[in-house]
């Protein structure tokens, strides 16, 4: 099968979508021209011009808003945010109208809308390009919550994401950009709220999120030496979660360790876990375990960061302190 | 008033004294308990959302704010589905989850009014950005106050519409006060349509108690923008006469003095007066006008009280679309 990079392949679909579908644009800071800071659009102003591939001023209330209200009366808008960081300054148009327009209309109006952005510790990006903030989407109604981890999810889940009638929020994690992994020719898309298991095991369930699942994997290689067999769960989206996936999976191991390198607290291993306390507590063999991101803000210097989040060494770790329990 | 027939003069002598006498009852009615929730009256205000939406079919859209029943009634919604949504009624034009601040009605281009203030500003201008990259034919309005002037948004968006040419009318109702803070105490500038010189687009003020003035310069907005020549920002100079919202305090912040001011400068009296001398109408007819207004009213009033609550197993409903 053929390999790509994870930005060629969410590109490609992208792509696909906007040759099938007039009503696609995008909009954000480069996202002409320049082809998007993280070559998210590049090659496509070529093809469709500057209605449909929007260079826009830095206003990131402005253009969200603006978007929304594009969405209301049938185009398909795509907010380029280049970092969710930036997003933030949109905030309250996202949760205050985006998410509920379809509520407040009662179903009659739809909010077909991506909204995407890179996220996470990587590059020495610091304070304000460091973000993950999916747990803010996650907590409210009416978001789809995005995080792929493969070049082939990141193609099928925004082709899914550009067929959707509800507000996407489709993120992904600057250190997987540059990853490359199989992708399929022909059509590709992949459902929401189906997890990925990403490796089989039988003697602890592992669930990771966007980088952490190929750290998580590196332990997991580790750990098989050491005799113990990790089963890892890449949700690949947050909302709607898949707790099903997770569930049948302690079932089988009757461990949990859930591996995030954003902050702990009201985090997706908070829900995850509460989840599966009440869904599966008679599976459970050990306090199910979570491994986040220190609580603070993404500081720049690699000496700073490497102690800061979950890797290889500390997931088998935690994974040996969970199976001593 | 020479280039309008006499049905479009009555038409807009109509279409607010629809708001007038819809809003006076929502006033009795939010004193009753009728009325649950917030309830932000367009007295005074009417000679605006009538003058503008005279120009607007039914596939233009309007946006708008708290302040929003004005809109919705001119842009079409009929006075049922407002009151009955101000009861919490599953009959309501959003199926009782909006109340007065969030009222939708996209059967009638009625894209909602919004409890933040500016909300409406962006999203109009992302109806027009939809409009013109799908070659539709139609029209976007913002409705908002002075106080969304000092809103980032409200820069950030008419820039927006101004360096694309979008078809989007903004209008802006400046009624002296956000609250109750004077719009003389956060500004610089007396006139907000001069901050349209800031983006490069034509910036006209009105005095907004003035329908016939407020229509001349609405359709020439409306008009620049369905040909392609960009936006407009309109300010409206206006007052309203009953307090922030009912059943609030209203002193302290303006004198009596100056609402009775306004009240003798009453948009619908004063049309009143213009129509009778000019002889389109006389005080007979327009009073029978607004019988029939009051009887329709009161019809509304009912079919709201009759109306069922809706249906609390629906209340998680369109959080997600059913697609």
């Amino acid at each position: 099968m053929r390999e790509m990079t994870f930005t060629d392949a969410a590109r490609e679909g992208l792509a696909e979508e906007m040759a099938q579908n007039p009503g696609i644009f995008v909009m954000g800071e480069g996202v002409g021209t320049r082809g998007g800071n993280f070559n998210t659009t590049v090659g496509l102003y070529d093809l469709y011009g500057p209605k449909r591939l929007r260079d826009t001023p830095i206003c990131e209330r402005g253009f969200t808003g603006l978007c929304t209200g594009a969405a209301m009366v049938g185009a398909r808008p795509v907010v380029d945010f280049m970092f969710i960081d930036f997003e933030l300054d949109a905030i309250g148009e996202l949760f205050n109208q985006t998410s509920r327009i379809q509520y407040m209309s009662s179903g009659r109006l739809q909010m077909p809308i991506l909204v995407r952005g890179s996220i996470g510790i990587f590059g020495s990006a610091g304070p304000h390009h460091s973000g993950n903030y999916y747990p803010l989407f996650m907590h409210v109604p009416g978001f789809r919550v995005v995080v792929p981890t493969t070049p082939a999810d990141a193609k099928g889940l925004i082709k899914t994401a550009l067929r959707s009638t509800d507000p996407v929020i489709f993120l992904e994690h600057k250190g997987l950009l540059f990853s490359k992994g199989p992708v399929p020719e022909g059509e590709l898309l992949v459902p929401f709220g189906k997890a990925s298991i990403t490796r089989e095991g039988t003697d602890v369930t592992v669930v990771a999120v966007a980088l952490m699942v190929q750290k998580t994997l590196e332990a997991a290689k580790q750990l098989e030496q050491e005799g113990v067999s990790c089963e890892v769960i890449d949700p690949r989206t947050l909302a709607p979660l898949d707790v099903d996936t997770i569930r049948d999976s302690v079932h089988k191991t009757g461990r949990l360790l859930i591996v995030d390198e954003d902050w702990g607290p009201c985090g997706i291993g908070a829900e995850i876990a509460a989840r599966i306390v009440d869904e599966a507590f008679d599976d459970l063999d050990a306090p199910i375990g979570r491994l986040n991101g220190a609580f603070a803000p993404t500081p720049y210097s690699p000496s700073l960061t490497a102690g800061m989040v979950p890797n290889a060494q500390t997931i088998a770790q935690a994974v040996r302190d969970l199976l001593a329990e | 008033m020479k280039s309008l027939s006499k049905e479009a003069l009555l038409a807009l002598y109509r279409t607010m004294q629809i708001i007038r006498r819809t809003e006076e009852h929502l006033i009795r009615a939010s004193a009753s308990g009728d009325v649950l929730g917030a309830c932000h009256t367009y007295i005074g205000e009417e000679a605006v959302a009538a003058g503008v939406c005279a120009h607007l079919t039914q596939d233009d859209v309007v946006f708008s704010t708290h302040r929003g029943h004005g809109h919705a009634l001119a842009k079409g919604v009929e006075p049922k589905a407002l009151i009955a949504e101000l009861y919490g009624r599953d009959t309501g034009c959003s199926r009782g989850r909006g109340g007065s601040m969030h009222l939708f009605a996209p059967e009638v281009g009625l894209l909602g009014t919004s409890g933040i203030v500016a909300g409406s500003i962006a999203q109009a201008t992302g109806a027009a950005y939809a409009f013109s990259l799908l070659g539709a034919d139609h029209v976007s309005v913002a409705f908002f106050g002075d106080g969304a002037s000092s809103n980032g948004v409200f820069h950030e968006a008419i820039n927006l519409a101004a360096i694309w040419d979008l078809p989007v009318v903004y209008v802006c109702e400046n009624n002296l006060y956000a609250t109750e803070v004077p719009f003389s105490s956060v500004s610089r500038v007396p006139d907000i349509a001069s901050r349209a010189g800031s983006f490069g687009i034509p910036g006209v003020a009105v005095d907004g108690n003035d329908v016939l003035a407020v229509h001349e310069a609405a359709g020439e907005a409306v008009r620049r923008a369905r040909s392609g020549e960009g936006p407009t920002l309109l300010e409206c100079k206006t007052y309203r006469t009953r307090p922030h919202s009912e059943g609030m305090r209203d002193g302290g912040y303006r004198t009596t003095e100056e609402i009775e001011a306004w009240k003798a400068r009453c948009p619908i009296a004063t049309f009143e007066r213009l129509l009778i001398a000019q002889r389109y109408a006389t005080e007979q007819e327009l009073a029978e006008i607004g019988d029939l207004i009051n009887d329709a009213v009161a019809e509304a009033a009912t079919f709201a009280k009759n109306s069922p609550w809706p249906d609390p197993a629906t209340a998680t409903d369109h959080v997600y679309s059913r697609a």
